[in-house]
């Protein structure tokens, strides 16, 4: 590998790993707080969950291409690539903080009721730390997956290894392909350790 | 003297289901009134309309001469202590925040908090050096169910509701908590009410005994005018007592 491309490498990389980061946060922020909404709206809950869903079964591919004619949020570059990954982050985070909460002993929770908690002690005292590790593993599904679909950022213009990728499909260069491959699924591996050491250090010591 | 918990005509249906009829009876400050009733009879309902879990569909449950529909259930849920079978002790929290919950809820001291735990959990029997720490998951389900119990307790609520408490517990540990239920009574007396199918258990903790069935107040007695009943329902559940006891 000449030294251009190392510089290449390591630039491409990082701006992978902040494509993954910025979509999960921005869809953590976003999937969180709806997941809690959803556990207490069960006619809301079925509908939007459809939604998610729907938005999960768009090959990737196609979601790039259908944001880019898109006014305001839409476009060639970054942006654009953001969103998508910030749509396909959605359903598992909201899934995860669902089940976490839905997944509450009964009894815990109709007991912290008659106890008179306020409903936003139920929240905050309860429900939250009890349902941490499921919506961490929601993150962690969507962190993972998240990494491979950020490779078809390059597709629109957004950077990242797919760019490697890409230009290795185009020009029949398998070293090329594999050197953003590998990174990415290196990127995924690491990713996919690290935050089940986290959710393995933060579930129950009980 | 104004009844502690009181029922007017209450009757209670969820969706379409009627649960309670025409519920009429009144409990006396530091009376212990045990519910007695088959599965599906409408006593757990009952328990939770005195604690505004539920609100009646018609009638009026009052609780310290108050409707509960007129009052603010977070004010009047943390006067009452409440006890299930299932317990529903918080699996995150150790024994000593679990039975300090609701004084912390209600803001008092970490001092004062730290002093009402290690009282009551010596009162239920459990020395607080040796649980106070631990979390649910390590305690026997009779060694939860006593830290249910201190839990209720905790705020000195006027209060107490129990809902089969010790309904999923073996019979020796059953007849331990009974005797330690009894023992706390004559200690401070609290207005009670105590929801079982278990007979036995209804005779030997009620002042008073009230019988529903199918959501009706069948007969409401002392546990000596219970025994003497000859037919219905009454019968049908003294007939269980004299079955399994041997003599």
């Amino acid at each position: 590998m000449s030294p251009a491309l190392v510089q290449d490498l390591i630039t491409l990389t990082i701006e992978h790993i902040f494509l993954v980061v910025i979509s999960v946060f921005i869809a953590a922020l976003i999937a969180i707080p709806a997941g809690i909404l959803l556990s207490r709206r069960q006619p809301l809950r079925r509908w939007l969950l459809g939604l998610t869903n729907i938005v999960q079964t768009i090959p990737s591919l196609a979601l790039f291409g259908f944001l880019i004619p898109i006014p305001w949020i839409g476009g060639i570059g970054k942006r654009t690539a953001i969103l998508a990954l910030v749509l396909y982050a959605l359903l598992p985070i909201v899934r995860g903080t669902l089940t976490g909460i839905l997944g509450i002993d009964r009894a815990v929770r109709e007991s912290a009721v008659a106890m008179g908690m306020t409903p936003k002690q139920l929240l905050w005292m309860v429900e939250m730390p009890l349902a941490v590790p499921v919506i961490l593993s929601g993150i962690r599904v969507a962190t993972v997956t998240s990494v491979g679909t950020a490779t078809i950022a390059a597709a629109i213009g957004g950077g990242g290894l797919g760019v490697f990728i890409f230009r290795g499909i185009a020009s029949v260069d398998s070293t090329l392909l594999l050197a953003g491959a590998v990174p990415a699924a290196f990127i995924a591996l690491v990713s996919d350790g690290g935050l089940g050491w986290i959710e393995r250090r933060l579930s129950p010591a009980y | 003297m104004t009844a502690a918990v009181e029922f007017i005509d209450v009757s209670c249906r969820i969706g379409n289901q009627p649960i309670l009829r025409n519920l009429n009876l009144s409990v006396a400050p530091g009376e212990t009134l045990v519910l007695l009733g088959r599965s599906g009879s409408g006593k757990t309902t009952a328990l939770k309309l005195i604690n505004a879990l539920l609100f009646p569909s018609e009638g009026e449950v009052r609780v310290n001469g108050a409707a509960t529909v007129s009052q603010d259930p977070i004010r009047l849920r943390r006067q009452v202590g409440y006890v299930i079978q299932d317990v529903g002790l918080f699996p995150h929290f150790t024994i000593g925040r679990n039975v300090g919950l609701v004084p912390e809820l209600q803001g008092w001291a970490p001092g004062r908090i730290r002093e009402r735990v290690k009282e009551l959990l010596e009162t239920v029997g459990l020395p607080e050096s040796e649980f106070s720490h631990r979390y649910p998951r390590q305690l026997s389900g009779g060694q939860r169910q006593r830290v249910g119990i201190a839990r209720a307790l905790a705020a000195d609520p006027a209060i107490l509701l129990l809902d089969e408490p010790f309904g999923a517990l073996d019979p020796v540990t059953r007849i331990e908590l009974q005797d330690h239920f009894l023992a706390l009574r004559s200690l401070t007396p609290k207005t009670t009410v105590f929801v079982t199918h278990d007979v036995q258990e209804a005779l030997r903790l009620g002042t008073k005994i009230g019988l529903l069935n199918e959501g009706r107040l069948e007969l409401l007695t002392t546990p000596k005018g219970f025994l003497s009943q000859k037919g219905g329902v009454a019968a049908q559940f003294l007939a269980c007592l004299s079955t399994g006891e041997v003599r």
